[in-house]
């Protein structure tokens, strides 16, 4: 195997007294599905937050796609091709849809403050072009019907949709989707692990998928690891990790459902 | 086009304002000063607008931004212009200087947003609301103590250059550099930084820069504002630029709606005009347990604003102009 897209090692974070993560390893290659589960404050958001630059390691390292990306700010780990959802949707709730996934071209538009206020034929060719790519992100995830409503007006699948279509919208290599199918009921489920695949098919993208759901992380995740109290304690395959007898004694022999 | 169609608005605007500027001479002295001072606060509330409205950046220093742009200005044109000019210079040439010292006073001031923006990038609402507070203050106090621009007895007999074209086509232009701005791909990162910094970060878009642009914009537009202002009134004076005087423009702002520039320009035009209005108003008098009371309208302007406020919180926190967005069929 190649040398894999994203490589944490040896990554610890403290919170004062508290050890959030301890020596945690984890690879992610190109394209890759990898699931990342553990109890409730196992660790697993802190890790999302450790690899897109919210917080920084206290120890250990990080590269992405051969470069170190530890000490980078969050905006610039998404200039280089992480992009994220997060647990509790924030999309910008004053913002239509259409904005929404329109702040995601900032990143790589060649225009600035001075095109946008003269105008010129650049500029406007620039607008355009960015307004049809965002439309057609918008048809591809059914969302172009709602494109000129607020954010905050649709439904909560489909804000969920459009926090991944903005993520994808950055043009990412990694996509990291925090629990996204949290409050969704069983057949949402289903269309958005088809979604997950279908995106990940699509972009050539790897995900890392944080999630409760046993039935959406077993589903479709090529591999996983399991994390709880800050150690990773198992990973492998789904099978693998069902039959793991530290997994199930630390999570899912009390909570899995058949 | 619509780029093309809000340009030709723009240079209507500049015309238009050329055009009246023209006639000017022979209106009512003391209404010009009124009209013109809508054309200032329309700049005032439209920049600020741009900072605590559109990037969610509570400011309270932009009477200090202003002082910046008013005394600097002054300063060329009292000090430099009759050096540089002569004692009788041309017309062409004097409005030359006076569009230059402008921008000078424009850019001094887009000097002060950037140093007061720089801690914007570690703090946040209430702390950064008082850290401008607090740099308005220290402008204010340190005019007071300089001698060369007049100290606490102000600076005088500023030529009277603000005519109705500088004031209303620079508000045009004010206007449209800020609606082009925020309805961009670009300018949209502001209001995201507002609706979520996190995510905002999370989409590519550097906060921090965007806040101190958003700073160093809207403090430029007030300098410039504070030049006219001070060529308007030929006389300033530092307690003309306290904390009240930020009060005033943030009260547009809120009143207008954050981030919604047609209903902070009609506050600005219906505040500017409560003052005016009530000077007209007669001084009451009446007697409160055996001792007489001068209700004086004019003194009540600030407590006018605070019920205003307390009022709009109350019944329309998004705003006196801010409409609800249309509801589509089958939501």
């Amino acid at each position: 195997m190649s040398a894999p897209l994203l490589r944490l090692e040896r990554c610890t974070i403290r919170f004062g007294g508290l050890t959030a993560l301890a020596d945690l390893d984890l690879a992610i290659g190109a394209g890759e599905l990898v699931g990342l589960i553990g109890p409730n404050g196992a660790g697993k958001t802190t890790a999302f937050n450790l690899i897109t630059g919210v917080y920084q390691p206290t120890e250990g390292r990080i590269t992405f796609d051969n470069e170190s990306i530890v000490d980078r700010r969050p905006h610039q780990i998404t200039a280089h091709g992480i992009a994220r959802t997060f647990q509790n949707i924030r999309l910008f709730a004053s913002l239509s849809v259409f904005d929404n996934v329109r702040t995601a071209f900032q990143l790589r538009a060649r225009s600035g403050i001075g095109h946008a206020l003269w105008r010129g034929k650049a500029f406007r060719d620039e607008e355009r072009g960015i307004a049809r790519q965002v439309m057609e992100f918008l048809d591809l995830f059914h969302l172009s019907q709602h494109h000129d409503a607020p954010a905050k007006s649709l439904p909560y699948g489909d804000q969920r949709r459009l926090e991944i279509v903005r993520a994808l919208a950055t043009r990412p290599k990694l996509l990291l989707l925090d629990e996204p199918a949290a409050g969704m009921n069983p057949t949402e489920k289903i269309e958005l692990m088809r979604l997950i695949q279908f995106v990940q098919d699509k972009y050539h993208l790897a995900v890392l998928l944080v999630e409760h759901d046993m039935q959406v992380v077993m589903g479709i995740c090529q591999r996983i690891a399991v994390l709880d109290h800050g150690v990773k304690i198992a990973e492998g395959t789904p099978p693998e990790v069902r039959r793991n007898p530290k997994v199930i004694e630390a999570y899912l022999g009390e909570e899995q459902k058949p | 086009m619509k780029a093309a169609r809000s340009k030709l608005i723009v240079l209507a605007v500049l015309a238009a304002s050329l055009g009246v500027s023209l006639i000017s001479p022979r209106l009512d002295p003391y209404f010009l000063d009124v009209i013109l001072g809508i054309g200032i606060n329309i700049i005032l509330a439209v920049s600020l607008n741009l900072i605590n409205g559109h990037t969610g950046q509570f400011s309270l220093g932009h009477a200090g931004f202003m002082a910046v742009g008013a005394y600097l200005s002054a300063a060329l044109t009292s000090f430099l212009a009759p050096k540089l000019l002569g004692a009788v210079p041309g017309t062409v040439a004097l409005q030359s200087f006076f569009f230059a010292a402008l921008l000078a006073g424009g850019l001094g001031a887009a000097l002060a947003g950037l140093l007061v923006g720089i801690p914007s990038l570690r703090l946040r609402g209430d702390y950064l609301a008082i850290v401008t507070l607090g740099f308005g203050e220290i402008i204010r106090v340190i005019l007071q103590n300089m001698e060369s621009v007049g100290g606490a007895s102000g600076l005088h007999n500023i030529p009277q250059l603000t005519s109705f074209f500088w004031t209303f086509g620079l508000a045009g232009i004010a206007v449209y550099v800020i609606v082009s701005l925020v309805n961009s791909t670009y300018g949209r990162g502001f209001i995201a930084v507002r609706d979520d910094e996190v995510a905002a970060a999370a989409m590519g878009i550097n906060p921090t820069r965007y806040k101190v642009t958003a700073f160093v914009l809207g403090a430029f537009w007030a300098g410039i504002a504070g030049g006219l202002y001070a060529h308007l009134k030929s006389s300033l004076n530092p307690t003309g630029f306290d904390f009240m005087r930020s009060i005033e423009i943030v009260v547009m702002v809120i009143l207008g709606g954050m981030g919604n520039t047609p209903g902070v320009i009609i506050a600005a035009v219906l505040l500017t005009l409560l003052p005016v209005g009530l000077r007209e108003l007669p001084t009451l008098t009446f007697s409160l347990a055996g001792k007489p009371i001068d209700l004086v309208w004019k003194e009540l302007q600030m407590v006018i604003y605070a019920l205003f406020i307390i009022a709009m919180m109350l019944l329309r926190p998004q705003g006196l102009f801010t409409w609800a967005p249309r509801k589509k069929a089958g939501e």
